[in-house]
């Protein structure tokens, strides 16, 4: 794996897998999910590939703090305000 | 700008966890249950750091009071952004019976003996739905209070507050300094990435006790006791309009 991606991936693991403790379906479900996304390209060399999967990671985390925060947002709105606002 | 800002934060129980009353109706329970930061806190510290990302204040003091679990919420107040805690140690029977009277009192020696310009909290936390700390605080000290915020600038040397009101919206200008509680709708809060969890590891955490600050923490309420709310009878279906006149005359409503 070339070298210097490869502490950007393991950071990226990282990073998913500490937001996955707090997926809906449960954090086991996720992590799942996310090993197996991570082996299925654990044989890729281009640098360029590389870079992209890394990018779509990153996506990934930012959709995940959306979900998270928007879940949070629509219970708290559900609870303490009135559903017409 | 020397300017400091307190923000409290509050450990509570997890907002997606289902809540069950103990068996022997004194309270919740919480042992093994995943607890977080009040969201409302959290909307609380979001607005102290991007205030001082503004370069309006200095320094953002994180404070907790409780046991020693009440640290990791004020680590995630650091990861947030916040340059250093203050753990205000509660514990066992004091801490059951800490309420908003004695938050504010603690709040209160703690802005003075911090020499904080403004103190920002959030409006109620989720677990007992006070709704009375940031009012109590302000009172305690005399200072203007902007709560229920959903919008805070800075308007010369005042603050200008927006806030959500029933039946709209209402804008007040305040002096400093003064106590702010926060509203849902007042910012998104960031959340608290792996790196800056990590970073917030060599941030600051003081502990200090209430004696230290000459706080009396004995409540004079007494929980007498605690149920679940009713559970809801199941509906029931009618067919036609001549069923439903039928069903409200029996239960002799009409």
């Amino acid at each position: 794996m070339a070298n210097p991606l490869r502490g950007e991936v393991v950071r990226l693991y990282k990073t998913l897998l500490f937001l996955g403790r707090e997926y809906p379906k449960g954090a086991d479900y996720f992590k799942d999910r996310l090993r197996a996304a991570f082996a299925k390209n654990r044989d890729m060399k281009d640098p360029e590939k590389i870079k992209e999967l890394i990018s779509r990671g990153e996506f990934v985390v930012k959709e995940l703090e959306a979900l998270y925060y928007l879940r949070k947002y629509r219970a708290l709105k559900k609870r303490y305000y009135d559903i017409d606002e | 700008m020397s300017a400091r800002v307190l923000v409290g934060v509050k450990r509570v129980i997890d907002y997606a966890v289902k809540i069950r009353v103990k068996p022997d109706h004194t309270g919740v329970v919480t042992d093994g249950v995943k607890h977080s930061m009040n969201p409302f806190c959290e909307i609380a510290v979001e607005e102290a750091v991007k205030l001082k990302e503004k370069k309006l204040f200095k320094e953002v003091v994180a404070v907790s009071c409780g046991p020693q679990q009440a640290q990791e919420t004020i680590r995630t107040a650091l990861a947030m952004g916040a340059d250093r805690g203050i753990h205000v140690e509660v514990s066992g029977k004091d801490y059951e019976a800490l309420g908003p009277l004695q938050v504010s009192k603690i709040l209160a020696a703690l802005a003075k003996k911090e020499e904080a310009n403004l103190i920002i909290l959030g409006k109620q936390a989720i677990d007992d739905d006070c709704n009375q700390t940031g009012q109590m605080t302000a009172a305690l000290l005399d200072w203007p209070q902007g709560t229920f915020a959903s919008e805070v600038t800075m308007d010369g040397e005042k603050l200008k507050v927006v806030r959500e009101i029933d039946g709209g919206l209402e804008t007040i200008k305040i002096k400093m300094p003064a106590v702010l509680t926060a509203d849902l709708r007042l910012n998104t809060p960031r959340y608290a990435t792996l790196p800056n969890i990590m970073k917030a590891k060599k941030k600051k955490i003081t502990t200090v006790k209430p004696g230290d600050l000459g706080v009396d923490v004995s409540s004079r309420l007494e929980v007498l006791n605690v149920e679940e709310p009713p559970q809801r009878q199941a509906g029931v279906k009618v067919e036609t309009v001549d069923d439903l006149v039928g069903k409200l005359r029996e239960a002799g409503k009409i």
